[in-house]
């Protein structure tokens, strides 16, 4: 079976219990992706397929042969920091650090949403075209990357400054 | 987990053929359901047949209605324009559903046939006649706020668990499937069984037979929304949830589609509602009215007696609010 992870195709075999998460930390040895609660309500294992994001805690390896995985190790670029990465720097975007790579690719991809138009169930108008990314939005958004140290407010004030920066 | 094969299904019938009659396969569609399960040990399937190559398509129909490939993800269905301006009510549902990681992995067939969040149902420490038939149910003397007041038996009072579903009834969808006995069609509303004595048997579904798309009749009216009230402001089941599509005019309501979400053992058709709505004036105390005609078997226990009043507040604030009426 193929994989590609962080743009590297990777040949892999394995049981098919096994989830991508195990499957990244566990066989590939990338350990960015965390294992929070291993039931898809924390957000901790959040991963990019083909760019949208999934909790790989709930995805089985197997069902995932041939897609594009990203992962927090395959944000930066060359040695450079994703911009988002350094905005979380910046903002205090984390105090343990745990929840901080699925909240890293989550926002990635919910960006990306955004720009795509699509809508959160607090938009007013479904059918709008250019949604205002504002505060109540990114929190809905980011809902399902929980953050027991309490980093919220510097999560969205990381993500606001990164995307009020986009070209 | 227990131990099991893994097989993606390239139509329909090869999906059938694998799946087989003899209960010892499933479907999977993203899993975010099954896996937990299965991690849980609820759940343990020897062969899985992956059904998430089927048909995602959604496409328009020529009355105006819209067929749903069961396969389409949550996010697909929310996003879809069609979906956004004709059935917001839909869309709405979905997006108040789970997280954003999980809308992109759930499927529309999985939502459908997703199993309840009871406590009890996933303690296997604990009694279920759900998990263990005549094993006796906890929840009933249990921490049962988040349990149904309507539909529920000495048996079961476990709720079901989708938003999607609730929005589906209320807009009579019809379920479209593929079984060893050829193709069927089921509306949604008739699809979940009441537990009665037997909360295991969940469905209408025979052995094997595979949901294959979802399909919608025209709405009655784009006026229609979704609200779902819950114990955090996001990612959180329903206490107590709405779907309405109200066509009022010239100040009384010509028709309704409601349905209730949070308090009931399956997806709630509101049809008590509805029915004292028809031909009434477009006011709060006709939508009182109905609101009690609905609840009026309703059953609490001792820690969700306050949804009784809920679900009626919360019935009669999206009626007043697609109505436009002021409260």
């Amino acid at each position: 079976m193929d994989i590609i992870i962080n743009g590297r195709t990777i040949e892999f075999s394995v049981d098919p219990r096994t989830s991508l998460l195990d499957l990244l930390r566990d066989h590939l040895g990338l350990t960015g992706s965390k294992k929070g609660c291993n039931q898809g309500a924390c957000g901790a294992c959040t991963v990019l397929v083909d760019g949208e994001r999934i909790n790989s805690c709930l995805a089985l390896a197997v069902q995932y042969q041939g897609r594009k995985i990203t992962t927090v190790e395959g944000l930066a670029r060359n040695g450079d920091l994703h911009s988002l990465q350094r905005a979380f720097i910046e903002h205090d975007g984390f105090q343990c650090g745990y929840c901080t790579p699925g909240q890293l690719c989550s926002a990635v991809a919910m960006v990306d949403e955004w720009e795509r138009g699509l809508p959160s169930v607090v938009t007013q108008e479904l059918a709008a075209q250019g949604i205002a990314l504002d505060r109540d939005e990114i929190r809905e958004r980011m809902s399902g990357n929980l953050c027991r140290c309490g980093a919220y407010n510097g999560i969205v004030e990381a993500i606001t400054a990164t995307f009020e920066n986009l070209p | 987990m227990k131990p099991f094969t893994y097989e993606r299904a390239r139509d329909p019938n090869e999906a059938l053929r694998l799946v087989g009659t003899d209960g010892g396969a499933k479907y999977l569609g993203g899993g975010t359901n099954l896996v937990d399960l299965m991690r849980e040990r609820i759940e343990a399937p020897e062969r899985l047949v992956d059904v998430t190559r089927l048909s995602t398509e959604i496409e328009g129909k020529p009355d105006g209605g819209l067929v749903i490939g069961a396969a389409a993800t949550n996010t697909a269905l929310a996003a879809h324009r069609a979906i956004r301006e004709q059935y917001p009510m839909l869309a709405r549902a979905v997006l108040a559903g789970a997280s954003a990681q999980i809308r992109n992995m759930a499927t529309v067939g999985g939502n459908v046939l997703q199993r309840t969040r009871c406590i009890y149902f996933y303690d296997e420490a604990s009694r279920c006649n759900k998990r263990e038939p005549g094993a006796g149910c906890d929840a009933l003397d249990g921490f049962n706020r988040m349990h149904a007041i309507l539909g529920a038996s000495s048996a079961c009072i476990a709720t079901h668990p989708s938003d999607m579903c609730v929005a589906l009834v209320a807009l009579d969808a019809v379920v479209h499937t593929l079984g060893v006995e050829g193709e069927r069609s089921i509306p949604l509303v008739d699809l979940h069984r009441l537990p009665a004595g037997r909360p295991d048997i969940e469905t209408e579904l025979k052995p094997g037979e595979l949901i294959t798309k979802i399909e919608l009749p025209p709405p009655l009216t784009k006026r229609s929304t979704y609200r779902k009230v819950r114990d955090r402001a996001s990612y959180a089941f329903a206490l107590v949830s709405v779907a309405a599509e109200v066509d009022v005019t010239n100040g009384k309501v010509r028709d309704a589609r409601l349905a209730l979400g949070g308090v009931a053992t399956k997806p709630w058709r509101a049809w008590k509602a509805e029915e004292a709505l028809r031909g009434q004036a477009a006011t709060e105390p006709s939508f009182r009215a109905a609101a009690e005609a609905e609840l009026v078997e309703a059953a609490g226990l001792r820690h969700n007696e306050f949804k009784i009043e809920l679900a009626k507040r919360t019935l009669v604030a999206v009626l007043c609010e697609l109505a436009g009426v002021a409260t």
